[in-house]
């Protein structure tokens, strides 16, 4: 096949293109894998206690243990605690008053006011946890609150982001590359005068259109299989299910995503409104996937919104497939999905690309 | 008849919105010539070339080319034509070799005798020592040996050049004007657009375009003789005065400075044009020397895009 060997050929000899293939994962990896962690730690805070009793003492040192909080100054008073908040030098501010072990035992009363920086929501969800805090120790008092609802995380047993980053990010990694690869593969050729040339010979679209895509499925299998490397070693994130799943989830997304790329190309007159179309796609593909928000918390739009992306369903098969052990069979609907998103693709870019040029 | 004809169109017209790009243009392009298209910039020459391979759609009329209706069996008809485009349409970040081995393969030249084709291509059109170069490192004539090596490595029956030599030097202009000889002869039909005087002579026939109608054609030296007007050469002292003078006289339809000369047309009609311009400078005390020649195929040009209005003049 002409057309596909000299895509490859080109591929080659484009350093920048070829670099990019290996850098954009790793990249990709290493900044959403070690950067974003969603469970908090040391979180800066400080304490003005009132009561300064033994019982207060305690709960100090209880809150210390947690590891959420750092206890990085102590104060007088709680105003003083909301200039602190203010000026960003603390997320966390923890009042106790001066009659602390009394509103302990109360239960009608809150024993202790906690200050958080409500402008982060991740820290703000972390002060509901804090606020399930049992207080009462040796008291042994009714305050004492043990929770009702005990949590067992599935799957993932010591909560580590990376577990849930890295199945996300597989599908975010090849959108991003794949689509912007084929969206620029045929306006290239416009714009260098390449196609009028290639039209104007007994190649055919269907040809021309093979031959762009099917080294790139390759070079769409080769950085899965970096990530998988990648996410193994650096952050011990396993594949627990079939990787022969895997890879026919991963390759059917690729397929989908080529073929959207190609039509954005047959679509864009230049190289930089094919990119602004991928970029269009891309963020709602981070965003609305599921990849950075739990995608049964999101707004019914945004919900819709989201499963018309071929990324949302590609993450919901590698999370699957990857970390709760699940085959193909078990999630036939997000397949199919996939399948017929890559047929659509490709036959509106068909339709689209003419061998003429009016 | 029609089997002596590679092109046969008529009344083909190409629109873009109100702007008539080509209109009801009539070609006849005998087989195994070169066919030239002289125009200005605008004229219509690219479009019409682009219709005749079937990239763009006629608005009206039809066309044959080597005997299929286009843009109908243009499918048929891309493996019979060559086509080069007036930009540079080969792949810079392959070397002449990948160029011409890419294109053997689209055109799914036999393998077997593939090598053999690249080696003689590049030996025919001097390209031997470029053959590991990257096309889009060497020079204007270069890449269009590479083009025009391209374009024919098929044997394709018709050759489509839209404006080949725009972008190379004149010894280059040469040497492509001896191929394209050497492959008429050998029975290619070549049509080729130009923007050249000295490239449209060298054509067997040509045609004339102008803001998409085609104003005359012929064989070069019959358009010379039936321009319908008389060329007065005019060596003046003051060239530049002298060429303010004439082109106020009644009668004279336009004047050329060419260096110290003036080439003056004067419609048939006048019976002594001699007369006219010798008295027209006379009254204005320019001294000057006039006299009757041949007309070029620039003057051709002159006289036939010429307004009416200049005309009547």
């Amino acid at each position: 096949m002409a057309v596909m060997r000299k895509e490859v050929r080109q591929l080659r000899r484009d350093r920048l293109t070829f670099g990019m293939i290996v850098g954009i994962p790793l990249m990709q990896l290493l900044l959403f894998g070690y950067a974003i962690n969603t469970d908090v730690r040391n979180l800066a805070t400080a304490i003005a206690d009132e009561a300064n009793t033994h019982l207060s003492r305690e709960f100090v040192a209880e809150l210390n243990a947690t590891q959420v909080t750092n206890i990085e100054y102590r104060v007088d008073t709680a105003a003083e605690l909301e200039r602190m908040m203010q000026s960003g030098k603390i997320s966390i501010g923890v009042a106790i008053p001066h009659d602390f072990d009394r509103r302990v035992a109360d239960s009608t009363r809150a024993a202790v006011h906690l200050l958080v920086d409500g402008s982060d929501p991740t820290i703000a969800g972390i002060a509901e946890k804090l606020r399930s805090m049992p207080i009462g120790f040796d008291t042994g008092a009714a305050a004492r609150n043990p929770g009702l609802i005990e949590v067992r995380p599935y799957y993932n047993p010591e909560r580590r982001t990376p577990m849930n980053i890295i199945p996300g990010l597989i599908g975010v990694i090849l959108m991003m590359t794949m689509m912007m690869f084929t969206a620029v593969a045929i306006v290239r050729e416009r714009e260098r005068g390449n196609l009028e040339l290639l039209i104007n010979t007994p190649v055919t679209s269907a040809e021309l259109m093979i031959g762009k895509v099917v080294p790139y499925i390759g070079i769409g299998l080769v950085q899965l299989a970096l990530i998988l490397v990648a996410g193994r070693l650096l952050f011990d994130v396993p594949v627990r299910g079939s990787i022969i799943d895997l890879y026919l989830a991963a390759g059917m997304f690729i397929a989908a995503n080529l073929a959207l790329g190609l039509f954005f190309s047959t679509v864009a007159k230049t190289q930089f409104q094919a990119m602004q179309m991928t970029f269009f796609l891309m963020l709602p593909s981070i965003l609305l996937s599921g990849f950075v928000f739990p995608f049964d918390g999101m707004p019914v739009i945004a919900q819709v919104l989201g499963e018309a992306l071929p990324t949302t369903h590609l993450i919901r098969l590698t999370r699957g497939i990857m970390l709760r052990e699940a085959t193909l069979g078990d999630m036939p609907g997000e397949l199919i999905f996939l399948g017929a998103f890559a047929v659509a693709a490709t036959t509106a870019a068909a339709l689209r690309f003419s061998k003429r040029l009016d | 008849m029609k089997s002596d004809l590679a092109i046969r169109a008529r009344g083909l017209s190409k629109h873009f919105g109100s702007l008539r790009a080509v209109d009801k243009l009539d070609l006849d392009v005998p087989k195994a010539s070169i066919y030239g298209f002289l125009g200005p910039n605008g004229s219509g020459k690219s479009t019409t070339i682009r219709m005749l391979c079937g990239l763009l759609t006629p608005t009206e009329g039809r066309a044959d080319v080597l005997g299929f209706a286009v843009p109908e069996h243009s499918k048929e008809l891309k493996p019979r034509i060559g086509y080069m485009t007036q930009k540079f349409s080969l792949f810079g970040d392959m070397t002449v070799v990948e160029n011409l081995e890419f294109i053997a393969e689209i055109y799914s030249f036999p393998a077997a005798h593939r090598a053999a084709r690249v080696d003689e291509l590049l030996e025919n059109y001097d390209l031997t020592e470029q053959r590991k170069q990257f096309a889009g490192t060497m020079s204007g004539g270069q890449k269009q040996r590479l083009a025009l090596a391209c374009a024919v490595l098929h044997h394709p029956e018709l050759l489509l050049l839209d404006e080949p030599t725009s972008a190379v030097d004149p010894q280059s202009r040469r040497d492509f004007w001896a191929n394209l000889f050497r492959l008429a002869e050998r029975g290619t039909t070549i049509l080729v657009s130009t923007h050249y005087m000295d490239e449209a002579e060298r054509c067997h026939r040509l045609a004339i375009l102008d803001h998409g109608v085609k104003v005359a054609d012929g064989a070069p030296n019959e358009l010379q003789q039936s321009t319908g007007m008389h060329v007065v050469e005019v060596q003046a002292d003051d060239p530049y005065h002298a060429q303010t003078a004439l082109i106020q006289l009644p009668g004279v339809a336009s004047v050329t400075q060419l260096g110290v000369r003036l080439r003056v047309l004067i419609p048939e009609s006048v019976d002594d044009p001699v007369a006219l311009v010798d008295q027209g400078l006379r009254k204005q005390k320019l001294p000057a020397k006039s006299r009757i020649v041949p007309a070029s195929l620039e003057d051709v040009f002159v006289a036939v895009t010429m307004k009416p209005e200049q005309l009547a003049a």
